[in-house]
């Protein structure tokens, strides 16, 4: 059993605010008082040394800037932590038997070994450190490790905690919705389909959750029931 | 091992085939029927669906790769690998199989396509073929299936327009296909922006759009059996998840509530089926029943008199092979059957960036625009270096951002991440979509399945291989249709169109379509096929196979409604012909 780690963030500094309760639940407030409040997120599989790592290297890639917020406010790492932390950290829906084949040409997909969860944990020890480093020196950092496979990783991760439903984790307030104008799961579209063409319907996003106005079960925490 | 109790009728599968054999069968017959599923019944899991990272990205409802996966090798003189992670295509798992999230495009075969070695004949001469092909006609035609398409048009209940009704050519409807005994049952659905676009750019270039016919209704629609669905209503969410409202026909939506009320059905979920037990002997052998784990572990074996095996075309081989069923086909000889003639499909995109936003969040399955002036051989081929051809059109399925954000024009030469990249995602994200392709892939002698030799599943079986790879008419085709598919973009009025790449190598992490045939496909003789022309092994008189394996060739034109067209009418033979007197129809 390792020792509970957690990750303190500045409620500013994720949007609205997740707060999460014993039983590991999100739940979500509004922000109130933003400026000073912290919160101490507990971590499922990442220590809050690579929690720091990661977070700062998927603001890099999905930034914060003035064309809106980025990986730090929608909560990407609190995303990769507990996917990690579940069936998809694990290859749980892989085929993972050997002979593994790692020079396979690309066309055949990932053939290695390393479990997203392994791949994580052995590729964050070169970037120790990472977080302490300038913007710039962080940019320079990920180019030098492009095109390695915890990259291609922190990239599609990035992306999902970014656009994924909120029940997951990441997308806080629908940030990475607003983003786009993607309006989430909304039941119907019958009157509008064939109004709007060619200017933009953005109704308001809504997550599943308040679509179907109950809980919704995801993969990773039922992972932990089990 | 346990055994239980004989049934009359047992059926490997529960998808659209399964679950259709077993509507039929159990209303016209007094059989007792058992129908085993390797998945779950999921329907509860349903309302969840509008969740893009379970069911898009990890794939929630798709065959596991860690207890199913398939070897793949481009030749027979390569080393194989295990497909990790589905991508190409994606087999469904659970009650419903794959038919629980398809498109629901719903498109009949090109007549010609099931005499595709003599009409390529008749017209351009043997020279035409390509050298190492393994093309052969089906022995069936298409006016024989005709009646069993308008049936399953009806039950299955498709929106659409007719473009040859009985002969008569009717514009807005697909005037290249064959000709139809029927109107489609409901008028075709609304469309999404984007395909109107295209459909008024085809028809500006002398093309001959027409609206999709789609499993989709347009209206409240109430099928033969009674079973009635309500419109589509455009969520967005369709392929790769179930319809969170039941309008999407679905198996579980259009024939479970059927066979869900027959006492003499029983369907058992979680069930790993491991052999067709038979005997062999002269004259033909003969089933005797199956071997499966259970949930719980235990292995069973369930008598049968009658075995049906209605799995996706992948485990329709697997179990073959496993059972040690049929004489596999030797590529250099080409003697043996089983696993002959595997064939995919082609299909490739090229991206149209518009001035105007798309509202691409709206959309459903398979609606759109098509075109079929370059499908089959509807066009000449005499200049052109291939054979054969496919549709070209735009569907609007409903678009997620994970799997959407960061399609960028190739002019831009954008980085791939970085503030630059984000806002410049930004800008485009709802103003590209994609004109699309699915093409016709003809058999080859070096295209084939048989059992790996390296690599096992958790039982210890060997899994599935597929030897297969793209060849020129296929890279020409791509070439052709793609020049075809930007021109039609720039009439759309793209501010700029980004081309396919084209085809190299067979890539297992680019989606193709989850149309996978043959392998044990149908012929009029014992020496050229598995089965016979209506799906009955011709080695095993009470064993049928059916499904998509037993195509001998893949149309462009999505396999479903061809699947279920070939079901209703072994159906009708079965019930009329083989349980009357069993034996070999031949």
């Amino acid at each position: 059993m390792r020792r509970r780690q957690f990750l303190v963030l500045s409620a500013a500094s994720i949007g609205g605010v997740l707060v999460y309760s014993l039983d590991r639940r999100a739940s979500r407030l509004f922000a109130q008082e933003k400026s000073t409040q912290t919160l101490k997120i507990p971590l499922r599989f990442f220590t809050e040394e690579e929690a720091l790592i990661v977070g700062a290297a998927a603001a890099r890639i999905f930034p914060t800037d003035d064309s809106g917020p980025g990986a730090k406010e929608a909560g990407v790492v609190i995303y990769i932590d507990r996917q990690l932390a579940g069936p998809y950290g694990r290859d749980r829906y892989r085929y993972t038997q050997g002979p593994f084949d790692e020079n396979a040409p690309r066309e055949f997909g990932y053939q290695d070994k390393a479990t997203p969860a392994e791949a994580y944990r052995e590729g964050l020890k070169g970037l120790k450190g990472f977080d302490r480093l300038s913007p710039e020196e962080q940019d320079k950092k990920l180019q030098q490790i492009e095109n390695t496979h915890l990259f291609a990783l922190l990239r599609q991760n990035t992306i999902e905690g970014m656009f994924s439903d909120p029940v997951h984790g990441g997308n806080a307030d629908m940030v990475g919705w607003q983003l786009v104008g993607f309006p989430g799961p909304h039941m119907s579209y019958f009157a509008e389909v064939e109004k709007h063409y060619g200017e933009a319907f953005r109704p308001k996003p809504i997550s599943l959750e308040q679509s179907l106005g109950r809980k919704v079960p995801t993969s990773e925490d039922e992972d932990r029931k089990s | 091992m346990k055994t239980l109790p004989s049934t009359d009728v047992l059926i490997i599968g529960s998808g659209w085939t399964g679950l259709l054999m077993a509507k039929e069968l159990s209303g016209r017959t007094p059989h007792s029927i058992v129908i085993l599923e390797r998945g779950r019944p999921r329907m509860p899991e349903y309302i969840y669906g509008m969740d893009e990272l379970e069911f898009y990205v990890r794939k929630h409802m798709m065959q596991d790769p860690s207890t199913d996966a398939i070897a793949l090798r481009y030749a027979a003189n390569e080393r194989s690998r295990p497909i990790r992670q589905f991508g190409a295509f994606l087999p469904g798992t659970g009650v419903g199989g794959t038919g629980e999230h398809w498109g629901a495009v719903y498109p009949r075969l090109m007549p010609d396509c099931f005499e595709m070695y003599s009409k390529t004949v008749e017209h351009y001469g043997k020279q035409k073929l390509p050298e190492d092909h393994s093309i052969q006609d089906w022995g069936i035609t298409y006016q024989e299936l005709e009646p069993y398409y308008a049936r399953s048009e009806r039950e299955v209940g498709i929106s659409g327009k007719a473009g040859n009704l009985n002969g008569k050519k009717i514009e807005g409807g697909n005037v290249f296909e064959g000709p139809r005994s029927s109107e489609y049952p409901m008028a075709p659905t609304m469309v999404p922006y984007f395909p109107t676009l295209f459909g008024a750019a085809a028809k500006s270039m002398g093309y001959h759009p027409f609206i999709n016919a789609t499993a989709i209704p347009s209206v409240e629609y109430t099928n033969p059996d009674g079973v009635t669905r309500p419109p589509c209503a455009f969520c967005g969410f369709c392929e790769r998840t179930p319809c969170m409202i039941g309008a999407k026909a679905q198996p579980s939506s259009v024939y479970l509530p059927v066979v869900r009320q027959r006492k003499s059905v029983s369907l058992r979920t979680g069930i790993t089926v491991r052999r067709i037990v038979h005997d062999k002997g002269p004259g033909g052998g003969r089933a005797r029943g199956v071997t499966y784990f259970d949930e719980s572990g235990e292995e069973i074996f369930q008598p049968a008199d009658l075995v049906i095996l209605a799995t996706y075309t992948l485990g329709n081989n697997h179990l073959l092979f496993l059972s040690d069923i049929g004489t596999p086909y030797n590529p250099s000889t080409g003697k043996g059957t089983l696993g002959k003639n595997l064939t995919h499909q082609l299909q490739f995109g090229v991206s149209v960036f518009m001035d105007k936003p798309l509202n691409r969040f709206m959309g459903a399955g398979g609606t759109g625009i098509r075109m079929a002036d370059f499908d089959a051989d509807v066009f000449d081929h005499s200049k052109v270096s291939f054979i054969r051809g496919g549709v070209i059109g735009a569907t609007m399925t409903g678009t997620q951002p994970i799997s959407a954000f960061g399609e960028l024009p190739n002019s831009m030469k954008a980085p791939r991440w970085g503030s630059a990249w984000k806002k410049a995602s930004m800008e485009w994200y709802d103003r590209v979509a994609n004109i699309g392709f699915g093409g016709e892939h003809i058999p080859y002698v070096g295209n084939y399945f048989d059992l790996d030799t390296t690599y096992k599943n958790p039982a210890g079986d060997p899994l599935l291989r597929m030897t297969i790879n793209w060849r020129e008419n296929e890279r020409k085709m791509v070439e052709f249709m793609n020049a075809k598919m930007v021109e039609l973009g720039h009439a759309m009025g793209a501010k700029e169109v980004n081309p396919s790449p084209g085809y190299g190598n067979y890539d297992v992490t680019r989606y193709q379509s989850t149309h996978i045939q043959g392998g044990t496909i149908m012929a009029a003789t014992p020496d050229r096929g598995v089965v016979n022309l209506h799906q009955q092994h011709w080695d095993i008189s009470n064993l049928f196979v059916i499904g998509a394996s037993t195509f001998p060739n893949s149309g462009a034109a999505n396999p479903t409604p061809t699947i279920l067209a070939l079901t209703y009418r072994t159906a009708d033979t079965i019930v009329d012909k083989y349980l009357k007197k069993p034996g070999m129809l031949a």
